[in-house]
């Protein structure tokens, strides 16, 4: 490790990395996900439009990448607050990082249906 | 200094006399240029609202992802028509208004705080600043007209 450095790697450091990623991310989504809703005031085909480009396989595929986002930053938020506010967060907050990660991977898998079977069926026909 | 009051240390010779371990400031020090007037508690309050809207968004934003993405067929469903069923619904417009407010709130601290840990320059960090604040005024506003002047019948 160089000298100097705040950083101090591992659980602590790479959750808090992730975190932010993800949370500049989801930001950035919403300025737009805002902007595209927003045309539902200029003509039903307008909106019409723009969410069928949303439908497309691609997209698809970005979509199940956003919800990892949202997924990870909501349940890595629970465990900061946890760390925060509850006694003895601060001891267990690797244990509650791999609980996140763990339920994360379990939702991710339960969301691979969901999110990315309409583009498979387009894709390889049903 | 006494090899007693490093004990962390004693044992790998990273630092010695003429290469101490080095002085980092700590965060926020009150120093002589610290205005005494200007001091609030701004930054506690942020940092409350980050965990109390972060509570609040989790079963808000979730639950948008499971009617939006994953219940009843999931995004094929999503149009025009879909829309207008929901905010039929005051509850629905409602949850969509305090998403709105909370979410853009919530990422807009935080983008404030990433831009003030990375951007180091003054003027580079008041500007960037000013455009995430414009950003999210306007984002904040567009939303809340939209869910207030939404017309089904516009066609």
């Amino acid at each position: 490790m160089p000298a100097g450095t705040l950083y101090r790697g591992r659980e602590g450091m790479w959750s808090w990395v992730a975190h932010r990623v993800t949370g500049v991310l989801i930001f950035f989504f919403l300025f737009v996900h805002v902007l595209d809703t927003a045309l539902v005031r200029v003509s039903p085909e307008a909106y019409d439009d723009v969410v069928a480009t949303y439908k497309t396989p691609i997209v698809a595929c970005l979509e199940y990448g956003l919800v990892a986002a949202i997924l990870f930053h909501a349940l890595n938020g629970l465990r900061v607050i946890a760390v925060d506010f509850w006694s003895k967060g601060p001891r267990y907050q690797k244990q509650m990082l791999w609980t996140v990660v763990g339920i994360w991977v379990v939702l991710m898998a339960g969301a691979i249906y969901p999110v990315l079977g309409h583009a498979a069926r387009e894709l390889f026909g049903s | 200094m006494s090899a007693e009051t490093t004990p962390a240390v004693s044992d790998v010779s990273l630092y010695d006399v003429d290469n101490p371990a080095p002085l980092i400031e700590a965060p926020r020090k009150r120093t002589k240029k610290t205005p005494k007037s200007t001091r609030t508690n701004f930054e506690l309050y942020g940092w409350l609202f980050m965990r109390l809207s972060g509570i609040v968004l989790v079963v808000l934003v979730l639950g948008h992802l499971l009617i939006q993405l994953v219940l009843d067929g999931g995004v094929s469903k999503v149009g025009f028509a879909f829309v207008a069923g929901r905010w039929a619904s005051p509850f629905w417009q409602a949850w969509d208004l305090i998403m709105l407010w909370l979410a853009m709130l919530h990422g807009a601290n935080g983008l404030r705080t990433v831009i003030n840990d990375y951007a180091e320059r003054d003027n580079t960090r008041f500007w960037l600043k000013m455009l995430l604040y414009t950003a999210t005024v306007f984002t904040v506003l567009l939303g809340t007209l939209v869910i207030f002047t939404f017309d089904p019948n516009i066609r």
